[in-house]
């Protein structure tokens, strides 16, 4: 086998600038990558992780056109002679949106699709589609569709596709992004698995640290603006404060450790939970507990939209929602968790009135709404979807939050008054005149959300408000919602697989599976019941971990507790930034 | 989400038939049925396409929509053939036995009837035929098929591709569709008719912009895993050649050559019942 320790892949001086850009994104580059090595590649959106990917497989620079200096070996090979199409043979890239590379109209097709382009005789391919399938558990499923899949499984028919190559190495462009969080630990228990077996070299970026080092990892690479600012191993790396400089979140466990006062040390091992050596800490980690304020649970007040005995089926085989009842109060922060396929945007739609139920009643501040059309509904309901893209239709930013307005006739000069006083609020007047292709995708979407909030909802509905943003932008939306709220009396339910952000940002979970209402109750409790976890395909918190290891009983306090905290900080460090303007 | 014609999974005779198999019967039966107006000839395609519509095993829901769709289209046609070119048929025949003066110029001939009713089983000749052939290939199979009669694969292919993104972008449609509703923009049947046409373009860029990350997201896709880069590729779905598409083929390419040498040995494409 590969002899280990010898350099697989080579980055000596390596830039690289866009043809299109004025700054390169890649500045010197020096990284060696070994054979057997599993490497993650962090860093925020424009720290230049994407484009260092890029020039492994080849798309830069054959299919991105730029200015590249430097050496880049790969196996022996420089990329840039051997193409994409060559490169294709020794790096198995895996993208991101698991949908969209999933190409052929079967599972079996999809991984043989490689080999096809190489000519590989038929013969040989049921061969290989037959071994690699049954190695990721696919056999079942060879001649389904991809609508008929799940996420995770469309995820693994991509990885096949690779593996069907026999490459060298396995790139992975951020696979956790679309997946629920038990999915996503799966994956990186199987990436794992087939790395060790095939001795495979694993390159993966991804932002979601936590997630990731689940699995051991041998190095971590973080990047900043088109520079390596770290090549540590995880254990160094979490002691450190890199993360939190170069805008990548810390796992909780570790940010709950550090918020403690504990003096993290690379010998007790921090890059698992489960086995991390905890004694130097325990002490200090329950004295601050016990030194923090209870957790205070909001008072309940009027309903704002109640659901009761709600059922719903596309056909009489399967039911979709079963008999779901809950009651949100005004001026609440609700998430609404489940895996994929659990009935969360059937229930959204049913709330939306763009699905009839079955059964069962919708209130909205107690008024029974099933005779109300869609429209009537979107005057007190707003529905935002996932990508500001599936919503914005005007070009100018004015027209597009006032459309909402215009369609419903009322006058102009009122329309732009009632524009103008929404894009305050969302931080967006000064844009107010530019057309909405020069806006990035953050203020996109507070376009989106404003272009809902000008018709006044009760209620605002967000589709998965974060999904594919790293930290900061992830703080930056959930920062601006929390701001609506605490400015207009709105209630705002939110759709995520974000265990963070429901932990960190709503009062309130509702947890489906298969249809039902499985729990309803405070994040914190949810995020450290191992039972529901599982049930529902929910990540238990590492803060569950740490504070039962650490001794303490109430877990879910516990996590509650360390929320108030980095809430109240998050807050110290606005004050102090609005002082600052 | 149902769509018109689609492929459903069964295992019939016509079924097991390889789709390069279907696609070359598919072609040649609607050259001969294109090209001969012998009456015997169709009258016997007539019934040996009804006779492999049964064989296939087809449900009548799966293909009532779009026959229905033809027929109109067929009764216009034939009405369009009298009401532009009502002695064609004498014309044709050669002779002119009148039966009935409608009105103004027209009147009722039987070489023009004949030549009407001629028409009208080509129709049905082809009907069946597509029918067959769309809803017994695997549609997998149909971009080899194209591909291993001659079209290049980068254009067979793209037939491929667009079968499996159409139920996406409906899907993307059906959602941008409610969230513009929900904002007001009336798309159902209350607005005036014109609000409708304005408001579609607040749905369709949306659903444009979407579909451009899509496609930007798939071409990488398929460059990364090679596509393009050889002149040629192989199938993973292709059905090898059993003796029984080795008996269809040769069947079709010997029912071609005699339906054509039955046609034109007396240099002309009529079958003539008018001569005595």
């Amino acid at each position: 086998m590969a002899e280990r320790n010898s350099p697989i892949i080579e980055f000596e001086n390596v830039s690289f600038k866009y043809r299109a850009q004025r700054e390169p994104t890649l500045r010197d580059i020096n990284l060696t990558i070994n054979k057997g090595e599993k490497i993650l590649i962090a860093g925020q959106s424009g720290s230049g992780k994407s484009t260092l990917a890029h020039c492994l497989n080849a798309l830069i620079p054959c299919s991105y056109a730029g200015e590249m200096s430097g050496i880049l070996r790969v196996d022996g090979n420089d990329p840039s002679k051997l193409g994409v199409f060559g490169m294709s043979k020794i790096v198995g890239t895996v993208l991101q949106d698991t949908d969209g590379q999933f190409i052929a109209l079967t599972v079996a097709e999809d991984i043989s699709f490689a080999l096809e382009n190489d000519c590989v005789p038929q013969d040989e391919m049921f061969a290989t589609v037959k071994n690699v399938a049954e190695r990721l558990e696919l056999s079942d499923f060879l001649t389904n569709a991809p609508g008929e899949l799940s996420g995770g499984q469309k995820q693994r028919v991509s990885l096949g596709g690779v593996l069907a190559c026999d490459v060298k190495i396995l790139l992975f462009d951020e696979p956790l992004a679309n997946l629920d969080p038990a999915t996503g630990k799966r994956t990186i228990a199987l990436i794992d698995e087939i790395m060790k077996n095939d001795d495979l070299t694993v390159v993966i970026i991804e932002h979601r640290l936590e997630d990731v080092l689940y699995r051991d990892v041998d190095r971590v690479i973080l990047m900043d603006g088109g520079r390596i600012v770290a090549d540590k191993s995880p254990d160094e790396l979490l002691c450190s404060d890199l993360l939190i400089r170069y805008g990548i979140r810390e796992p909780l466990y570790i940010a709950a450790l550090k918020a403690a006062g504990a003096d993290l040390r690379s010998e007790s091992h921090p890059q698992h939970i489960e086995s991390m050596d905890l004694e130097p800490y325990k002490d200090r980690v329950r004295t601050w507990f016990h030194g923090m304020p209870a957790h205070n649970r909001g008072q309940a007040s009027e309903s704002a939209l109640s659901v009761e005995g709600l059922e719903f089926s596309y056909n009489e085989k399967r039911k979709v929602i079963r008999d779901v009842s809950f009651d949100i109060k005004k001026g609440e922060m609700v998430s609404l968790v489940g895996k994929n396929g659990a009935g969360k945007s059937t229930l959204a739609s049913l709330i939306c009135g763009f699905l009839k139920p079955d059964k069962g009643v919708i209130r909205l501040s107690g008024q029974d709404i099933s005779d109300l059309s869609v429209k009537e509904r979107g005057e007190h309901i707003g529905y935002v979807m996932q990508s500001p893209n599936q919503m914005i239709s005007k070009p100018m930013i004015m027209e597009e939050v006032g459309l909402g307005l215009a369609v419903r006739g009322v006058a102009q000069d009122e329309v732009e008054r009632r524009a103008g006083e929404i894009l305050k609020i969302c931080g967006l007047y000064p844009f107010r005149n530019w057309p909405v292709s020069a806006l990035s995708f953050g203020q996109k979407k507070r376009v989106s959300i404003a272009s809902i909030l000008i018709m006044n909802p009760d209620i605002l509905i967000l589709d998965e408000p974060t999904a594919g943003q790293d930290y900061m932008h992830y703080t930056e939306i959930m920062e601006f919602i929390t701001d609506i709220r605490r400015r207009l009396p709105v209630t705002i339910i939110m759709i995520t697989h974000d265990m963070h952000l429901m932990l960190e940002y709503t009062d309130r979970t509702l947890v489906l599976t298969d249809g039902q209402l499985l729990m309803d109750d405070t994040p914190a409790r949810v995020l450290t019941d191992e039972n529901i976890c599982n049930r529902a395909y929910l990540k238990r918190t590492s803060l569950y971990d740490l504070s039962v290891r650490c001794g303490i009983d109430n877990a879910g306090e516990f996590a509650a507790r360390f929320i108030d905290f980095e809430e109240s900080r998050r807050g110290e460090a606005k004050d102090v930034q609005t002082d600052i303007l | 989400m149902s769509r018109l014609i689609s492929y459903e999974v069964k295992d019939t005779p016509v079924h097991r038939l390889s789709g390069f198999t279907k696609l070359v019967f598919f072609i040649l039966w609607c050259l001969v049925s294109g090209l001969t107006f012998d009456t015997r000839i169709l009258i016997a395609m007539l019934i040996l396409g009804l006779g492999i519509y049964v064989l296939a095993g087809i449900r009548w829901k799966q293909v009532s929509a779009v026959f229905a769709v033809i027929m109109f289209f067929m009764v216009l046609n034939l009405l369009g053939i009298f009401f532009f070119a009502p002695y064609q048929g004498c014309e044709i025949y050669g002779t002119r036995s009148e039966i009935v003066h409608l009105f103004g110029g027209y009147t009722l001939t039987r070489e023009q009837l004949f030549y009407e009713f001629n028409v009208l089983i080509k129709y049905f000749t082809v009907i069946p035929a597509v029918f067959i052939f769309l809803v017994t290939t695997d549609p997998s199979e149909l971009a080899s098929s194209l591909n291993s009669v001659g079209v290049p694969y980068s254009i067979s292919y793209s037939l491929e591709i667009a079968l499996r993104y159409i139920p996406d972008i409906q899907d993307e449609f059906t959602r941008i569709k409610n969230a513009q509703e929900a904002r007001g923009i009336e798309m159902s049947s209350k607005g005036r008719l014109m609000d409708r046409i304005r408001n579609t373009a607040s749905i369709i860029f949306p659903l444009l912009f979407s579909t451009m990350e899509r496609i930007d997201v798939v071409s990488n896709a398929m460059e990364l895993r090679g596509f393009g880069k050889k002149p040629k590729r192989t199938w993973y779905s292709r059905k090898k050649l059993t003796s029984a598409d080795m008996a269809v083929l040769t069947g079709i390419v010997i029912f071609f050559a005699v339906s054509m040498i039955i046609t034109f040995h007396d240099g002309n494409r009529f079958y003539n019942p008018f001569i005595r």
